[in-house]
């Protein structure tokens, strides 16, 4: 059977199937919104009637249309989707960051009697929700969705079926949050949401494991790329976080709040299985399916051993899973146990070296494009994160290191070394580099913005943990501290108020970070209308470098 | 399940599993005949067309 006729028997067929889940979806929500007597479940009810509404009209302008959306040419469209929402919900979460950093210098500040909306018990995982799984998610998303279809040479398999896991996921996001904001949460850090908004991320995901699967599946190249193993084990290790730590009972249908499965300390080692992966696959997985595929693409050299990411693969994949007891030190968790979770944690300092030295060295022999690419040096740098942010994890990990470090600033420290710099920077790095070619542009706008963005965010991450180290460390050093008579020497607001300094250099290294990705936003938005700086085509620019954004962005790419 | 027991497996059989994974994992990854399909491996983000 050819690959046209495989395409021709998707189409059709996966429509009147998503069309049925909204149909099941408009159904189960109008009954919902109808039957409750929690006011917050009738607004998320509304709230999910009107996406499975619009989807539907969405689906139905489709069929009217004709457009065949199995076509044999590659699916960029929702890449484009991909990459504005990943932009938008950046920003978004970055704001929320920098507020939620203000307010802990500033209590006051947004501090409502009367509101619980903006408080920062409220605002903490509308930010951690919106920086890993909207910015990150969508990231991921539409990198994924980008590199599966140009390293298996062919269309993203499922039709329509993309489309769906892309307004799908972004649904996801919109109940999350609200959620959080009227107060809607399980208690499960970066698994707040109730029960009914995990099912329907459940199908969401399940949905983009088949379409990147079937992608793989029909591909018209022999080998699966590395980039491609990466994504697809960030993918299928995140649904079976998800389900296990989200098995839950809710208290009736039409109630948003549910009980965990779970008790006591299991409850709390299966939260940080899921936790610790959480970052492992999400965070670390994923991104680094990016970084083999983008960092490459734009060095334009091969990376560096093929060999060293099969052993990176395999060894991050089998020791990862395991880590998770080290955030239950000197808790009611087994000794054994945490002893089992802070060895495999030191293990990892294998697959850590081994994805730093392969990313570095990619760059062997063409290291001068550090100096004239602020896109590819972005990239370097955010390698050179994941390399002192998994070089610190396990050292914090060992249970004399974590009586110090744990439940201080030095944890968020060393999250957002991982965050802004590892996590960030590859996602910002690649946008940079996909959307001149999704666009059709033969490079960016301003590589000088790039610069600034660069320089800027940063100056702004060293700021940020290196008032996190100092807060963490003395913060650790003043709880455990006693004086002569053997009584604390310190109680626990004076802790607080000895951070309040650098509570404030965060918030200022957390507000120049935000800067950056605004001055990039900005970059991006003119280079997608087709502006180009007059500086960029000054002839020393157009002389030497002629196009290190516009080279890789060869004019013979075509977009969506 | 008890504590000796668990500890036990682990110390045994996952000592084992571990190693013969990993063991595997570089036969695979540093066998010489595999060498070929490597090399073109790592030159498909290097050569792409449209379709």
């Amino acid at each position: 059977m050819s690959q046209h006729m495989i395409d021709r028997n998707e189409g059709g067929g996966e429509i009147a199937v998503i069309g049925a889940l909204l149909g099941v979806g408009v159904l189960w929500a109008l009954t919902t919104a109808a039957r409750t007597v929690d006011p917050l479940m009738q607004v998320h009810a509304f709230i999910f009637l009107a996406a499975f509404v619009l989807g539907g009209i969405a689906l139905g302008a489709q069929v009217y249309s004709g457009t065949d959306a199995n076509r044999s040419d590659y699916q960029f469209g929702v890449v484009k989707a991909g990459v504005i929402a990943t932009m938008f919900w950046g920003i978004a979460g970055f704001l929320v960051g920098v507020l939620i950093a203000s307010q802990l210098a500033f209590p006051n500040l947004l501090y409502f009697d009367n509101l619980p909306w903006t408080n920062f018990g409220r605002l903490r995982p509308l930010h951690t929700s919106a920086v890993i799984f909207a910015f990150g998610g969508n990231a991921l998303m539409a990198t994924s969705f980008y590199v599966v279809q140009r390293t298996s040479r062919t269309r993203l398999a499922g039709g329509m079926w993309p489309w769906f896991v892309f307004w799908g996921y972004q649904l996801f996001i919109v109940i999350a949050a609200t959620g959080y904001l009227m107060g809607v949460t399980q208690s499960k850090e970066y698994a707040e949401p109730e029960w009914y908004t995990d099912i329907w991320l459940t199908i969401v995901w399940v949905s983009y494991l088949l379409v990147f699967l079937g992608t793989i599946w029909k591909r018209k190249e022999p080998h699966i790329y590395v980039a491609n193993w990466f994504y697809l084990a960030f993918i299928i290790t995140v649904a079976m976080l998800h389900i296990v730590n989200n098995l839950a009972v809710p208290v009736s249908l039409t109630d948003t709040k549910s009980y965990s499965l779970f008790s006591g300390v299991q409850d709390a080692l299966t939260q940080w299985w899921y936790g610790h992966n959480a970052v492992g696959f999400f965070l670390t997985a994923g991104f680094l399916g990016i970084m083999y595929y983008f960092i490459p693409k734009r060095a334009e050299r091969p990376i560096y051993s093929y060999r060293l990411s099969i052993v990176h693969f395999w060894s991050l994949i089998f020791i990862y899973i395991w880590a998770g007891p080290h955030h239950l030190h000197y808790t009611a968790l087994p000794e054994w146990a945490q002893t089992l979770g802070m060895t495999f944690s030191i293990m990892l300092w294998m697959p850590s070296w081994g994805g730093m030295i392969n990313g570095l060295m990619t760059l062997s022999g063409a290291w001068d494009k550090l100096r004239t690419d602020p896109v590819l040096r972005m990239m370097v740098v955010s390698v050179a994160f994941y390399g002192m942010s998994t070089f610190e994890g396990p050292l914090m990990a060992i249970r004399s290191v974590n009586s110090l470090s744990h439940y201080t600033d030095w944890t968020i420290g060393h999250v957002h070394s991982g965050a802004l710099g590892w996590v960030g920077y590859i996602s910002f790095g690649a946008v940079y580099c996909l959307v001149p070619w999704l666009w059709n542009r033969r490079g960016l706008y301003s590589k000088a913005l790039v610069e600034w963005h660069f320089w800027i965010s940063t100056l702004g991450i060293l700021l940020y943990i290196t008032s996190m180290w100092v807060s963490g460390v003395m913060q650790g050093l003043m709880w455990r501290a006693y004086n002569s008579f053997g009584f604390l020497e310190y109680s626990f607001v004076e802790t607080v108020e000895a951070m309040h300094p650098y509570y404030m250099i965060r918030a200022l290294g957390g507000a120049m970070f935000l800067t950056g990705a605004l001055i990039m936003v900005y970059n991006l938005w003119r280079t997608a209308r087709g502006d180009v700086c007059e500086k960029e085509l000054t002839p020393q620019h157009t002389g030497e470098d002629a196009g290190v954004p516009g080279g890789v962005a060869a004019p013979a790419r075509m977009g969506a | 399940m008890m504590y000796e027991t668990l500890s036990q497996f682990a110390q045994t059989f996952g000592l084992v599993l571990f190693v013969v994974a990993f063991a595997l994992v570089l036969i695979y990854a540093l066998n010489p005949r595999n060498k070929k399909s490597f090399d073109e491996a790592k030159r498909i983000p290097l050569e792409e067309e449209d379709i």
